[in-house]
């Protein structure tokens, strides 16, 4: 049974990544309930998702196996439970036997068995442990099968039957229920802005009425990385924008969408949108977070049930806009630097040149991965991975990749804009008493404004 | 009745009959279901252009990808051509598609339909073996794997025997021939093999969803 969370399993902000204390305590089911409301619940989730795009993906596998060699824990493990689309398994067999045009053969001839809560536990680890969504093995699979889509798509069903790795569930229950999955409430908000404008001298706006831009941040940054508001704060001031952040839509982080609650992935979008349309922005900044944009980019609009009435950028996006229509001034980094490309902001968001576009104006000289760009590897704790625990093991494996893409470019600086790789680069670093530290974009950016 | 005039006949009709009723039942019951509007603003130019883009360019692999999969790959170029050339090029096959649906064209040598027949064959045992003795693809295999793949070879093996009369008399091996290519297309509609007909699906829409967001697909 989940207790309360706060008490068994406080915030821990000490370490190089945010988390939960009590690791070991492991909850993998949550409620209690009978395995039988757990299938159904499973199943209805998952049939909800289904269309026509589901159904042709789930039909269409011939099982060559190549989206193995895309995946991380693939590659690093030789292990072949880890072939992207097995992890579908359980659900393949679901929608064959229940929803497919055949499935009444499936189910005259039983030759699809009933898929049980079992099997979706043994299931859970590849659904969540193992998979960051990053959208490699989309990338290679050549029937063309959008597999990191359908992994999303069965964390709904797992969601529903509650098996989602303990940590998780948790950080989605505290986002929904505080506003923040990591104690970064409204008030914990303000007092932050607040401190860090006496501290840096920065005015940032806060709950203004009507404001042409609504900033929203990740609790990541709040937390953990709180230089990124000051940052975000020094642009928009050098731009003379009239912006605001209100305390009524901030997080951007949407742990409903990576736990697959797709209710709570709705709450707490509205959140932002409901504040933007308040306030009357014409655009809204996303921070530095993979995937929040594409929980906001790209799906807020199918939340908000129609286009949004306002523009949404990544941090990013918006720095490069600004710097090539010559608004924005930045002074010259002369130093070597290799970029990390969060995989839901470039390969499956779309904007990989943005930051690419601000590296030139900063005059550095860029090192790019290899592979880089929009088949870079993921620094393996998206999707929510980074705060399950248990497969911590797993993702220092997958993590080793990065270390030795980093290497070898050479680089002096490592960059990156997204504040989840950076936490995990930051554990990383610990665990390995590795020599690179991650930096923000952002960050290098508003410390070299020229006037 | 001989095995040859049943193959020739009620067994051809009602292959033919079962390959194209369930070809449609399957493609309708997939592509009847709802697609959810997308109001995210597109950043790609066109959404058609990224799926036919996908279409095309998924037919091989990315150059980061090639080394891990140049094997399975170059196996499955060296079937698939192997098995179109085989299946439209031989005389006796075109003559028979001639007298289903009235079109024709000129056949290829028998002599390279031969040799392309032998090296398909190899290449179809080379992709078994690949498939046991792999452990990803062990692992992922199931009975359709493994019977799409004899329906497959099946046929390019009877052919053969029919050109070089081994085995039994002639009819027999033509009539074994005819039935094999039958059960392949009674089971077409059932199993893997509908991937012919679901490639430019899957890939387009993954094509146009990627477009949309200005990614790389």
């Amino acid at each position: 049974m989940i207790a309360d969370i706060d008490t068994l399993h406080p915030l821990e902000t000490e370490g190089a990544r945010l988390g939960i204390k009590n690791p070991a305590q492991r909850y993998d089911r949550q409620g209690e309930r009978n395995d039988q409301d757990r299938m159904e619940a499973a199943m209805r989730a998952f049939a909800h998702d289904f269309g026509a795009t589901t159904a042709v993906y789930l039909e269409s596998c011939i099982h060559c196996g190549m989206c193995a060699e895309a995946c991380q824990y693939y590659v690093q493990t030789d292990d072949p439970r880890y072939t992207p689309v097995r992890k579908l398994e359980p659900f393949k067999q679901a929608y064959k036997r229940e929803a497919g045009p055949f499935a009444f053969f499936y189910r005259l001839f039983n030759l699809k068995h009933r898929v049980t809560v079992d099997e979706l536990q043994e299931w859970q680890e590849l659904i969540y442990d193992s998979c960051t969504m990053c959208g490699r093995c989309s990338l290679i699979c050549p029937m063309g099968i959008d597999i990191a889509r359908l992994v999303g798509q069965a964390r709904h069903g797992m969601f529903q039957a509650g098996l989602v790795p303990h940590e998780l569930w948790a950080v989605a229950e505290r986002a929904e229920r505080e506003g923040s999955p990591l104690g970064a409430t409204p008030k914990v908000f303000k007092e932050r802005i607040d401190w860090l404008s006496d501290e840096y001298d920065v005015q940032i706006q806060v709950d203004l009425d009507s404001a042409d831009i609504l900033v929203s941040m990740s609790s990541i940054e709040i937390m953990k990385y709180p230089q990124a508001i000051v940052a975000t704060a020094k642009v928009l001031n050098a731009l003379g924008e009239k912006w605001t952040i209100r305390l009524d839509g901030y997080e951007a982080t949407n742990f409903g969408m990576l736990s697959g609650n797709a209710q709570w992935q709705k709450d707490l979008s509205m959140k932002i949108i409901n504040a933007a349309v308040k306030c009357g922005a014409k655009m809204l900044i996303l921070p530095e977070c993979g995937h929040a944009y594409g929980a906001m980019r790209w799906d807020g609009a199918n939340i908000y049930g129609k286009p949004l009435p306002f523009e949404v950028l990544h941090v990013s996006e918006f720095l490069a806009r600004n710097l090539r229509n010559g608004r924005l001034k930045v002074k010259q980094v002369p130093k070597s630097v290799t970029f990390h490309d969060p995989c839901q902001i470039a390969r499956r968001g779309g904007a990989t040149q943005a930051p690419r576009e601000v590296l030139a104006k900063l005059g550095v000289d860029l090192h790019e991965m290899s592979p880089g760009g929009d088949l870079n590897w993921c620094c393996g704790g998206g999707g929510g991975v980074v705060t399950i625990h248990r497969a911590d093991e797993l993702r220092y494996k997958v993590f080793q990749i990065k270390m030795k893409q980093v290497d070898e470019s050479g680089a002096e600086m490592l960059l990156m804009s997204c504040s989840n790789c950076r936490q995990t680069f930051d554990d990383g670093q610990a665990h390995f008493k590795w020599d690179k530290t991650a930096h923000s974009l952002l960050e290098l950016v508003a410390d070299n404004l020229a006037r | 009745m001989t095995l040859l005039d049943f193959a020739r006949g009620a067994a051809m009709k009602w292959s033919i009959a079962v390959f194209l009723f369930g070809v449609l039942w399957r493609l309708v019951g997939v592509l009847l279901l709802r697609r959810a509007h997308d109001y995210s603003q597109s950043r790609g130019p066109s959404l058609v252009a990224g799926a036919l883009q996908t279409i095309i360019t998924r037919s091989w692999p990315r150059k980061e990808f090639r080394a891990s999969t140049a094997y399975g790959v170059a196996i499955s170029y060296v079937f698939h051509i192997g098995l179109a050339i085989v299946v439209f090029g031989f005389v006796p096959h075109i003559l028979l598609i001639r007298s289903l649906i009235g079109i024709g064209w000129d056949g290829l040598p028998s002599g390279v339909i031969y040799f392309c027949s032998v090296v398909t064959l190899i290449a179809l045992v080379m992709a078994i073996i690949r498939r046991l003795t792999h452990p990803v693809l062990r692992l992922l295999s199931n009975f359709d794997d493994y019977f799409s793949w004899l329906v497959t070879a099946a046929p390019v093996l009877s052919g053969l025997l029919v050109v070089a009369h081994f085995g039994a008399r002639y009819e027999t091996l033509l009539a074994v021939h005819i039935l094999s290519v039958e059960v392949l297309l009674i089971w077409f509609p059932f199993g893997k093999l509908m991937h012919s007909l679901l490639l430019p699906l899957a890939r387009g829409q993954t094509g146009a969803f990627y477009a949309r967001r200005g990614a790389s697909t």
